[in-house]
């Protein structure tokens, strides 16, 4: 497979997910699939911050451990990650901030020549990397007019001054990709909610959701939405019950902690029957944790959050293709059986940037959400067959809808009266049939890598694009359920037909899909687990399954 | 749905003497008038806590959102943004709203949203039998401080005007003309309403006998005044001995955060064109 890896590094404020994101769209025209790693600590300024960005003939979702360009904007960049670079690394540097072998700009020097202000510095360093790897004038100048909304004219003359100081150290070669749109994983989940007719986006910022917040509250008259942004994450929830009471799609968005604070209204969406969907992106916890790292831990808390018994919805898309689909049918899912829907992207997923190929994506989800058919006195939790109670709107003409967070009869009102808590216990649990029944139409688990082979890797979320190139590599089969509750059973079976040997990958430290598939009987030979904050790389990982299958 | 009957079957629980039931009939009382004016009760909504002022969802014959404790306000917001032909009207706890929500209290009144806050205070925790609120008075012995609460009383009605809440005023549930009058103007007010309203607890703080000789109606007051809201509202601090003014101490005309908030909705096709192209700006 042809492929090209690119790091560039700098202070924290030097704007490298910007540049990471140029170097990204001339690599995409180039025919490059493309996937975009950010890492950067928790700080505003100065820490060291690095994007790799890798293009791939084939669709990727991972790192390698080396690179072929480094493009340093600071000293860190050279020194902290030499081991990352091999013989022919090229290395583009800042010649006024970093002392290097390779080829240095004096970025100081480009900006006083075209007198262009400091921000555009970066623009020299892409013009630079742009005559290092032998990319045309013509694809740097297209990718710069449709991507730099302000300045273009003066960026253009910084990256050409700077390309035209450098000469090509590694040629990369053209793909015959078609450019695809980039997306990160959060905008791929903002972008599918919005196709579920999201009416209502309501968060309080918390990494790694936060980039999804901005993402929507940017976009918000563009696509109609109203966005808030509350007083904490349980004023967040509940006022997107509101919302949902009063008719209108809404979702929110937080991380491990601020779920922790919307529990309650997570069990009250339960008991009352509202729709909604979460988004929760994972870090490192617990706790505060590793703010800006990765992790995959909240999906036991996730399964579980919230007392009491009722039905919920949980999907772990593993790419921004997946995301921008199943988040759709999470609303649409959330609608129409009234529960909470979960989709649980980690860091990884929701800052990481994907090629996302728009050519397949099913049409707009509209959703059949069972109505209220007008007949004389309305009951909000009318006991059906389905356990689904059709839909009245508050200011429907003769329709009094009480919801209630107490055990309730069919109308809304509580009671304490043995029966009938039995009854619509057993109502809302009714749910979960026709829920499991739907999601079965659905391809629930993919199959990745050697379909057939004895041995097979076993992951969800994030990992899905670095457990593929391993199960390639080695001749595995992978397996990755993308919906986790209701449990894919009878579809995760299926998949691990044949299995020989079962290795689980997760980023954990608990084997939390393991232990779930256990409780169906599915027992993983070998667990490989990361916790340290980063995703597994493909060596790191390679290096691991191969002594596990051995 | 007109001519409804606005009192549910529901058995009603509360104790006999019980300071809810005079919210109750004011309640029932406006929304009679409501609809005897032409207004459709199909588009009110009552949104409750948890505690005995929360029964009130049980007992109305109109929509409402039976929410968790101390969480009103959010729900009432959410309700209002998302159909603001709707008139939200939160009955809440002082306990559920002073203590467990007051967050959300004090930036309803920030963002001035349109929703009405009606407080039964009755300065103890009545279903969870008798522990202090946070307008309880130093030294309250409840079941939780045998001794005597160590803690002064909040001002609610200082904390609103603090807030930013553009309706503030101060009910008893034994003036109950007063009372209707205040809730109604709260209701018909654009923006944040709040009634803080002086109840009694029949069984664990039956405070009659200390209200009714205090209390007076803030008659010649100009609520227009912000400052002398607040010397009104500092006149009685929910500790001390002193008369207990009633009546409105503020009222102001702002944007409401419903209305800077309202983003036009979109048709599918045009929605599905907009992320088409934005998937295009990303290449």
């Amino acid at each position: 497979m042809r492929e090209v890896s690119v790091l560039i590094g700098g202070k924290a404020g030097d704007g490298i997910n910007s540049a990471g994101a140029m170097v990204a769209q001339l690599l995409n025209h180039l025919g490059y699939h493309i996937y975009l790693y950010f890492d950067y600590p928790s700080l505003i300024r100065g820490g060291h911050n690095f994007a790799v960005i890798r293009g791939a003939e084939q669709s990727v979702g991972t790192c390698r451990d080396t690179v072929d360009f480094v493009l340093a904007l600071s000293q860190e960049t050279v020194s902290l990650h030499r081991e990352q670079m091999h013989v022919g690394t090229a290395i583009v540097f800042n010649a006024d901030l970093v002392k290097s072998d390779g080829q240095g700009i004096s970025v100081k020097s480009v900006l006083t020549v075209e007198k262009a202000p400091g921000i555009m510095g970066n623009s020299a360093i892409i013009g630079g990397f742009a005559k290092a790897a032998g990319i045309d004038w013509e694809i740097v100048e297209a990718v710069f007019r449709s991507h730099i909304p302000k300045g273009v004219e003066l960026n253009l003359k910084v990256a050409q001054c700077a390309y035209e100081q450098l000469v090509t150290a590694h040629q990369i070669e053209r793909c015959s990709n078609t450019p695809l749109p980039l997306l990160t994983g959060n905008e791929a989940i903002g972008l599918g909610l919005v196709r579920g007719g999201l009416d209502a986006y309501v968060s309080y910022p918390m990494t790694p959701s936060s980039s999804l917040l901005h993402f929507l509250a940017e976009q918000k008259e563009k696509f109609g939405i109203t966005v808030v942004h509350p007083e904490n994450e349980i004023a967040v929830i509940l006022m997107a019950l509101g919302f949902a009471y009063g008719g209108k799609r809404a979702a929110v968005g937080t991380s491990g902690g601020g779920f922790c604070l919307m529990t309650e209204g997570v069990s009250l969406a339960g008991m009352a029957e509202f729709p909604l969907v979460l988004v929760v992106s994972q870090r490192t916890g617990p706790s505060t944790g590793l703010p800006t790292y990765t992790g995959q831990s909240e999906l036991l808390f996730v399964l579980h959050a919230g007392q009491g018994e009722f039905p919920r919805l949980i999907v772990a898309p593993g790419d921004a293709q997946e995301a921008l689909v199943w988040s759709a049918i999470a609303m649409d899912i959330a609608w129409k059986y009234q529960v909470p829907a979960f989709i649980l992207p980690d860091k990884t997923l929701s800052e990481g940037t994907y090629s996302v190929d728009t050519a397949g994506l099913p049409a707009q989800i509209t959703g059949s959400v069972p109505l209220w058919d007008g007949n004389p006195s309305y009951h909000r939790y009318a006991d059906t067959l389905s356990g689904i109670s059709p839909l009245a709107l508050p200011g429907t003409k003769d329709a009094v809808v009480k919801v209630n967070s107490y055990a309730h009869d069919e109308s809304g009102y509580t009671t304490e009266e043995a029966d009938m808590v039995s009854r619509m216990t057993e109502k809302r649990l009714r749910k979960w049939e026709g829920l499991i029944a739907e999601m079965n139409g659905y391809p629930q688990v993919n199959i990745l890598g050697s379909a057939g082979a004895p041995g097979t890797l076993l992951c969800w979320g994030s990992t899905k694009g670095v457990c593929s190139e391993v199960a390639v590599e080695l001749g595995l089969r992978l397996v990755q359920p993308v919906v986790l509750s209701p449990f894919p059973v009878a579809q995760l079976k299926k998949a691990l037909e044949g299995t020989k040997k079962l290795i689980c990958v997760e980023e954990n430290a608990t084997a939390q899909l393991a232990t779930l598939t256990e409780q169906h009987g599915i027992i993983a030979d070998k667990k490989i687990m990361r916790y340290d904050g980063r995703p597994f790389t493909y060596e790191s990982l390679l290096a691991k399954v191969r002594k596990a299958v051995s | 749905m007109t001519g409804r009957a606005l009192i549910t079957d529901v058995q009603n629980t509360w104790c006999p003497g019980c300071g809810n039931f005079s919210l109750q009939h004011t309640l029932k009382n406006i929304l009679t008038e409501m609809e005897n004016e032409g207004r459709s009760l199909d588009n009110v909504v009552l949104v409750s806590g948890i505690g005995c002022h929360a029964k009130m969802a049980d007992y109305l014959n109109i929509n409402s959102f039976y929410s968790l404790h101390g969480r009103t306000i959010p729900v009432a917001t959410g309700i209002r943004l998302a159909n603001p032909d709707l008139t939200v009207i939160c009955c809440c706890g002082d306990g559920d709203c002073y203590a467990e929500g007051l967050d959300h209290l004090i930036f309803a009144a920030k963002r001035n949203i349109d929703i009405t806050v009606l407080v039964h205070n009755n300065r103890v925790y009545g279903l969870t039998t008798g522990q202090y609120t946070p307008t309880s008075p130093l030294g309250f012995r409840g079941k939780s401080t045998p001794t005597g609460t160590a803690e002064f009383p909040l001002n609610p009605i200082e904390l609103m005007l603090a807030s930013g809440a553009t309706y503030v005023a101060r009910g008893y549930t034994k003036k109950m003309d007063q009372l209707k009058t205040l809730i109604r103007n709260g209701i018909a007010h654009r923006g944040f309403a709040f009634v803080d309203v002086l109840q009694i607890c029949a069984t664990f703080f039956p405070a009659a006998d200390y209200y009714t000789p205090r209390v007076y109606d803030l008659a010649d007051h100009d609520p227009a005044s912000f400052d002398r809201a607040c010397a009104k509202a500092r006149e009685w601090d929910y500790n001390s001995d002193a008369r207990i003014p009633l009546g409105l101490f503020y009222q102001a005309t702002f944007p409401g955060f419903d209305e800077r908030m309202a983003t036009q909705g979109m048709a599918a096709e045009l929605r599905e064109k907009a992320i088409r192209d934005l998937l295009e700006s990303r290449i």
